[in-house]
C-alpha cells in the first residue's frame, strides 16, 4: 500500500466521520487562527509605531532631561528633572563643538487654554526656536513661522496646529485664521501661521493640535524665570553622521553638566531606539498572546490524540480484518498516522483561512491594524501538521500493535 | 488424494499462559491437507478448534511444531511476514462477515488487493470478476447494509477469492445465517471446491460438516477422528 493509497484511505476515514472530524479539528482551527491573528496584531502595532516615529523627522536625535543622581546617590527617573537648558541647546548649535549637528531646536511644553473670541480650547503650548519647523520636518499651510527677531524680543505671535486652528476658528474666520488674535493666559497673541497636518496616523498624539510660540514668549506666559527646556531636538547633517552627532552631543552635555557617563542626567534617543523601545513592549505582548495561542494549539493536539485513540478502539474490528487480509503492522500504523496528520493539517488550513479573513475584517471593527505574516502562516501550517503527526504517533502505534485475533474477536 | 499436500501440520502445540496458569489448547496436531481438498474441522467450543483455525489462518504462531503452507514453514514467522502470507495464500470467510460498512461491495472485495500492491486500475476489474463469480455481478456498488445476510457472506467469499489464495478458511461461515442463506453459501463453497479450491471449514454443526469430503474432529486439543464423509471421492 503506497502513500497515495494511504492518504486516500485517510481522507475517506476523515470524511466518513465528518462531524467528529470537524469537532476534533476545532481546537487546532482556533489555535492556528489565534496564532495568526496575534502575530498579525503585534506586527500591525509595530508597523504603526514605526510609521509614527518615522514621521518625527529623519536624522533626529531627541535629548530629554532625566535620571539625575543626587548627593545621596538616589537616581531620579526619566524626565523627572529639568536638567537641560537653553544654553545647552545653543552650545549644541555651535558648529565647532558639534560639527555633525545641522540644526537644533529646544522646546518647552505646557498645557494651557487658548481662547479666540468666545471659543476656548485647551492644548499643548510649545515654546521653541525658528529651526523647529525644519528639525521636525513640518510645513505651513498658511502664513509664516516666527523669526529669530521675534524670538529675541519674545514677540506676541503664535503658529497653530491645523486641528487647533479648526477648533478655535469656526465662524467666518475659519478660512484663514492668520492675522486673528488668540489669548493665552490673558495675553493677546497674533496668529501668524497654521501648520500642515503632520501626516502621522491618528493615535491621539498632539502633533496636529498644538500652539507653537517663541520659547521666550512661552517662558513669560508661564511666568517661569529659569531657562530649562523639556526637549532638545538635534538634526544631524545626514543619516550617516547620526551616530557621530550622538557622540558629540553626549560628550558635550556630559562636560557641560560635569557628570560621568554613568550618572548622565539626560538621555538621547534616536528614531531607532524609540522604535526599539516601542517594539519591545509590543513584542512582550505578542509573545504572551502567542504563548496563550500555542497552549490552545497544544490542547487541540491532545484533542486529536484523544479522538484517534477513540477511533482505534472503535475500529478495532476493522483493524483486525485489515490485518487478516494482509495489512502489516506498519501499514496500519501509517494509516492512523496519516489520518491524524490530515486532521491536523485540515485544521491548520481552516485556521489560516479564518485568520486571513479575520485580518481583513477585524481592523475595521476594532481600529487596530493587522499585518499578516507569511512566516507565521507557514509556521502555523507546519505546526498543525506536526501536531497531527506528533499526537498521532501513540494511537497509531496502538493500532499497529493490536494482534489480528484479539482485534477480530472483540465485540 | 493424489495431489501434493498444501498444508502440513507436524506436532503442533499451543500453550496459553496467564500468570502461573498454563493451558494447553493444542496438544500435538499432525495432519496434511491436499490441494483441492474440502475439509471440515469440527468440535465443540473449548476443543481447540478456534486455536487451530488461528494457526491455520496464520493469525497466530504455534508454541511448538511446524506448519508448512504451500511448502513454506510459517510456524515462526514475524507478524509482518505472516501478514504477507495471509494476504497471498489465505482467503478468510468469517462468521460475522466482517465487511466494512462504509465501503461498497467491490471496495470491500478489493481490500486484499490493496495490501498486495495491485495497481488501482486492475483492482476494480478483479473485484468485479470475483463478485460475478459469487453471483453478485449486479450488486458491486451496493454497501453491505443494502444486502441480505446471505449476500453479505457472498461478498465475503468474493473477497476471500479475489487474491486466488491456496486455501479458503471459513470460520463458521453459516453461523449467522438463516437456513436458506446457509444452503446458498454452502452451495457456493461446493462450487468453489468443484473448481479446484482447497477449503477448510470450521464448524460445530454436523450437517454443515457433511458437505465436506473429510471431517477432522477435535477434542481437548487433539484430533480424535479423521474420517472421509459420504461425499469423499465424489467427483463433482
Amino acid at each position: 500500500m503506497n502513500w497515495l493509497e494511504t492518504v486516500r484511505a485517510g481522507a475517506e476515514a476523515v470524511r466518513a466521520h465528518r462531524m467528529r472530524s470537524i469537532l476534533t479539528m476545532l481546537g487546532i482551527v482556533i489555535g492556528i487562527a489565534s496564532v495568526i491573528l496575534t502575530v498579525g496584531f503585534g506586527q500591525g502595532a509595530q508597523k504603526e509605531v514605526k510609521d509614527e516615529i518615522d514621521a518625527l523627522g529623519s536624522n533626529l536625535l531627541i535629548v530629554s532631561p532625566g535620571s539625575t543622581t543626587d548627593s545621596s546617590g538616589v537616581r531620579g527617573g526619566f524626565g523627572s528633572a529639568t536638567t537641560l537648558t537653553l544654553d545647552d541647546a545653543s552650545a549644541i548649535g555651535e558648529d565647532s563643538v558639534v560639527p555633525d549637528a545641522e540644526k537644533v531646536a529646544a522646546t518647552t511644553s505646557t498645557n494651557a487654554a487658548v481662547a479666540a473670541g468666545e471659543t476656548n480650547w485647551t492644548t499643548s503650548v510649545v515654546g521653541t526656536t525658528p529651526s523647529w519647523l525644519d528639525v521636525r520636518t513640518r510645513t505651513l499651510e498658511a502664513g509664516r513661522f516666527f523669526t529669530a527677531e521675534e524670538l529675541a524680543k519674545g514677540a506676541d505671535v503664535v503658529v497653530l496646529g491645523p486641528d487647533t486652528a479648526s477648533e478655535l476658528f469656526t465662524g467666518p474666520t475659519a478660512a484663514n485664521p492668520v492675522g486673528q488674535t488668540v489669548s493665552i493666559g490673558g495675553r493677546q497673541l497674533t496668529v501668524i501661521g497654521v501648520l500642515d497636518s503632520s501626516g502621522a496616523s491618528s493615535t491621539g498624539t498632539s502633533e496636529d493640535d498644538q500652539a507653537v510660540v517663541p520659547i521666550s514668549t512661552a517662558k513669560s506666559l508661564t511666568g517661569s524665570t529659569d531657562n530649562a527646556v523639556s526637549t532638545i531636538y538635534v538634526e544631524a547633517t545626514s543619516a550617516d553622521t547620526l551616530s557621530a552627532a550622538y557622540q558629540e552631543v553626549q560628550s558635550l552635555l556630559l562636560t557641560r553638566h560635569g557628570v560621568a557617563a554613568s550618572d548622565a542626567d539626560f538621555s538621547i534617543s534616536t528614531q531607532d531606539s524609540l522604535v526599539e523601545t516601542a517594539n519591545s513592549t509590543n513584542e512582550t505582548l505578542t509573545v504572551l498572546l502567542t504563548g496563550v495561542a500555542a497552549i490552545s494549539l497544544l490542547v487541540g493536539g491532545v484533542g486529536v490524540m484523544n479522538i484517534m485513540l477513540v477511533s482505534v478502539t472503535e475500529r478495532i474490528r476493522e483493524i483486525g480484518l485489515r490485518k487478516a487480509l494482509g495489512a502489516t503492522p506498519s501499514v496500519i500504523g501509517r494509516q492512523f498516522l496519516v489520518e491524524a496528520s490530515m486532521l491536523g493539517l485540515a485544521g491548520g488550513i481552516a485556521g489560516v483561512l479564518i485568520g486571513v479573513v479575520g485580518s481583513w475584517v477585524l481592523p475595521s471593527i476594532i481600529d487596530q491594524p493587522v499585518t499578516l505574516s507569511a512566516f507565521a502562516t507557514g509556521a502555523a501550517l507546519a505546526t498543525s501538521l506536526a501536531l497531527g503527526v506528533g499526537f498521532g504517533v501513540y494511537p497509531a502505534s496502538r493500532a499497529a500493535r493490536l494482534t489480528p485475533i484479539d482485534a477480530l474477536r472483540s465485540e | 488424494m493424489t495431489s501434493e499436500p498444501i498444508i502440513e501440520l507436524t506436532a503442533i502445540r499451543k500453550t496459553y499462559r496467564s500468570g502461573t496458569i498454563e493451558f494447553e489448547a493444542l496438544r500435538g496436531i499432525d495432519t496434511d491437507i491436499a490441494e483441492g481438498e474440502y475439509v471440515a474441522v469440527i468440535g465443540p467450543s473449548g476443543s481447540g478448534k478456534s486455536t487451530l483455525m488461528n494457526i491455520l489462518g496464520c493469525l497466530d504462531n504455534p508454541t511448538e511444531g511446524h506448519y508448512l503452507l504451500a511448502g513454506e514453514d510459517v510456524s515462526q514467522m514475524t507478524e509482518t511476514q505472516l501478514a504477507e502470507v495471509r494476504n497471498k495464500r489465505i482467503g478468510f470467510v468469517f462468521q460475522q462477515f466482517n465487511l466494512l460498512a462504509s465501503l461498497s461491495a467491490w471496495r470491500n472485495v478489493e481490500l486484499p488487493l490493496i495490501y498486495a500492491g495491485v495497481p488501482r486500475a486492475d483492482r476494480r476489474a478483479r473485484a468485479v470478476r470475483a463478485l460475478e463469480r459469487v453471483g453478485l455481478g449486479d450488486r458491486v456498488d451496493n454497501r453491505p447494509g443494502e444486502l441480505s445476510g446471505g449476500q453479505q457472506q457472498r461478498v465475503a467469499v468474493a473477497r476471500a477469492l479475489v487474491t486466488e489464495p491456496a486455501m479458503i478458511l471459513a470460520d463458521e461461515p453459516t453461523g449467522n445465517l438463516d437456513s436458506r442463506s446457509t444452503a446458498d453459501v454452502l452451495g457456493l463453497l461446493d462450487e468453489l471446491h468443484a473448481s479446484g479450491r482447497t477449503i477448510v471449514l470450521i464448524t460445530h454443526e454436523h450437517e454443515v460438516a457433511e458437505r465436506a469430503q473429510r471431517n477432522l474432529v477435535i477434542a481437548d486439543g487433539e484430533i480424535t477422528s479423521d474420517v472421509p464423509t459420504a461425499r469423499a471421492g465424489v467427483i463433482v
